[in-house]
């Protein structure tokens, strides 16, 4: 069976010349659960944007393929790459107050993708999305369903939001830290919901976040990401039991623990970042010799 | 059900205001033969300069006094607001569909196509826009066609512009994003998505400019090139009553009176249209 995403070697620039990812591979198998942890900047979300043909323009891909359930996206036309990337994978964003188009009743936005990329009836999107809601815990669909999405609070945006990733069947979604924009107890309720749709619906997860918290909780493999480069790549156990990389045992030390909740924050250990960037300035440097 | 409703608000009396001087003015310009107590063309020396109805020496019939050739005020005016509605909603229409169309062009696409469109506009805008109307309708030829033809051409760039930023503003939230990863094409992503997003702001602008068009018909026939000086317009009338203020001050104050609410009427309405539109807001 082949991955249901396969990134090999990725590597992205900006128009400067900088990279900001640094040959990154990465496989998700089917029905995974992978995390790619990082600070902010370390290029996770970039990843998911690139997965998912929406980097922004000044970002450009120079190396690498990228193959989405064996297929290669590199090779393929621009709007077969579109079409297949819509049918096989969904975005669950990270900020569902701008996820959902304000001008638009939240019934029509969420069926207009079933039935017009899929070509679903009307009647048959509009039962799927019914039981979509249902899953996610929405007691209340056809009020839901007629209202915009100023109406509903924030854990409920991102209830649908999750319903309608869901909705199509992906086998891939990247879930583009899901939790972040929401207070804290309602992202324990979202975490579970996505982690209870994925295992029933046997769906790939490529979950970015900067949560080890939330790493532990539901993922089978995590990447750490630093400046862009994988750093490490391990089952979720085993890095916890024992991380390898020096920058993951920092990050992990600076994880704040509620078992002492007066203890000061600690930043990630500094002699760690610095031998981090030589390492990578090195790697860099080689990279550049081969690229020109 | 409803409870949960963000909780409608009334109509506010700005916009009932607005809008029942707005109605008022235009049934009146309908059906101004019907209304019009006479015929505004019709002169009489023996009538000339006549005071409002409220003034000693005025006459039963012509409730705002007449002009230097004894021609009725009030049946001026309300024939003149047939040409002010009719440039207004022409020209305002026709500015708002070609400039929204390329600012929608420009702030979705960005790149060449915003590149070009944004220059345009900037030399468009180094234009004095009177001046550049008079010059329009000099090489066009006077007329009612040419009036809002030069309006048009004109103001245009005033929509490109908003709606250029209102237009970028929305490409970037999320659920454009997430609707170009579900595969809509760019331009059904343009006119589904993003339109009715900037439809608030177009409505609202489009009232304004209504009564923009409204001043630049009265300073084109101010100074005598908008439409055949036979038909009484605002600024026509307002031209004639300057030369004769010391003697018949109402000439002048009346046709003032009747821009400036028009004017106001229309921005206010505007705005008050934009916060109904929007959903957010509603």
């Amino acid at each position: 069976m082949s991955a249901c995403l396969d990134i090999r070697d990725l590597s992205a620039v900006l128009p400067n010349g900088q990279r900001v990812l640094r040959s990154v591979s990465l496989c998700v198998q089917p029905g995974e659960v992978r995390a790619l942890v990082g600070e902010s900047g370390a290029g996770k979300t970039m990843i998911g944007k690139a997965v998912l043909g929406v980097l922004p323009s000044s970002v450009r891909i120079v190396e690498g393929d990228m193959m989405l359930e064996g297929e290669d996206l590199g090779r393929l036309q621009p709007k077969a790459r579109r079409t297949l990337i819509g049918a096989r994978t969904a975005l669950i964003p990270q900020d569902p107050l701008t996820a959902l188009n304000p001008s638009r009743r939240i019934g029509s936005q969420m069926t207009d993708r079933l039935v017009r990329i899929l070509g679903w009836s009307g009647e048959r999107a509009d039962t799927r999305i019914r039981q979509l809601l249902d899953e996610v815990q929405i007691r209340d669909p056809d009020r839901v369903l007629k209202s915009y999405p100023h109406e509903l609070s924030g854990g409920m945006r991102q209830r649908v939001l999750i319903a309608a990733a869901f909705a199509a069947e992906p086998r891939l979604i990247v879930a583009d830290e899901p939790t972040t924009a929401l207070d804290v107890t309602v992202q324990k309720q979202i975490l579970r919901l996505i982690v209870q749709l994925q295992r029933e619906h046997g769906t790939a997860i490529l979950f970015v976040t900067h949560d080890l918290g939330v790493v532990a909780k539901i993922s089978q493999k995590v990447s750490v990401l630093y400046a862009g480069k994988v750093v490490e790549e391990a089952e979720t156990a085993a890095l916890f039991a024992s991380p390898q990389h020096p920058y993951t045992r920092a990050l992990m030390a600076a994880t704040p623990r509620y078992t002492d909740p007066f203890a000061s924050l600690k930043p990630v250990d500094e002699a760690v970042l610095a031998g981090l960037a030589t390492e990578i300035a090195a790697a860099d440097q080689a990279w550049r010799r081969p690229h020109g | 059900m409803d409870e949960a409703r963000a909780p409608r608000r009334g109509v506010s009396p700005r916009l009932w205001l607005a809008g029942g001087w707005l109605l008022l003015a235009l049934l009146a310009a309908i059906f101004a033969p019907l209304v019009a107590p006479q015929d505004p063309l019709a002169q009489d020396l023996m009538l000339e300069r006549l005071p409002p109805f409220w003034m000693s020496g005025a006459e039963p019939g012509y409730w705002l006094g007449t002009d230097s050739l004894g021609r009725d005020l009030l049946s001026r005016l309300i024939f003149g607001g047939r040409i002010a509605f009719v440039v207004a909603f022409a020209a305002a229409i026709a500015a708002c569909v070609v400039g929204s169309t390329l600012g929608l062009i420009s702030g979705y696409f960005g790149g060449w196509a915003d590149r070009i469109i944004s220059r345009i506009v900037d030399v468009w805008m180094a234009f004095p826009p009177v001046l550049f109307a008079i010059l329009l309708v000099a090489v066009l030829g006077t007329g009612l066609s040419s009036v809002i033809i030069a309006i048009a051409v004109i103001d245009w760039t005033r929509f490109c512009r908003v709606i250029r930023a209102e237009t970028m503003g929305q490409s970037r939230m999320d659920y454009v994003e997430n609707a170009r990863i579900a595969g809509y094409g760019r331009i059904g992503i343009m006119l589904r998505e993003v339109l009715p997003n900037v439809v608030p702001s177009i409505v609202a602008l489009l009232s304004l400019e209504m009564g923009i068009a409204v001043i630049v018909e009265a300073i084109l026939s101010f100074v005598n090139l908008s439409i055949s000086t036979d038909d009484p317009t605002w600024g026509g009338i307002i031209a004639e009553g300057r030369l004769s203020i010391h003697q018949a001050w109402w000439v002048l104050v009346f046709p003032l009176i009747t821009l400036i609410l028009t004017v106001l009427s229309f921005s206010q309405f505007g705005e008050a249209l934009k916060t109904r539109f929007d959903p957010v807001l509603r």
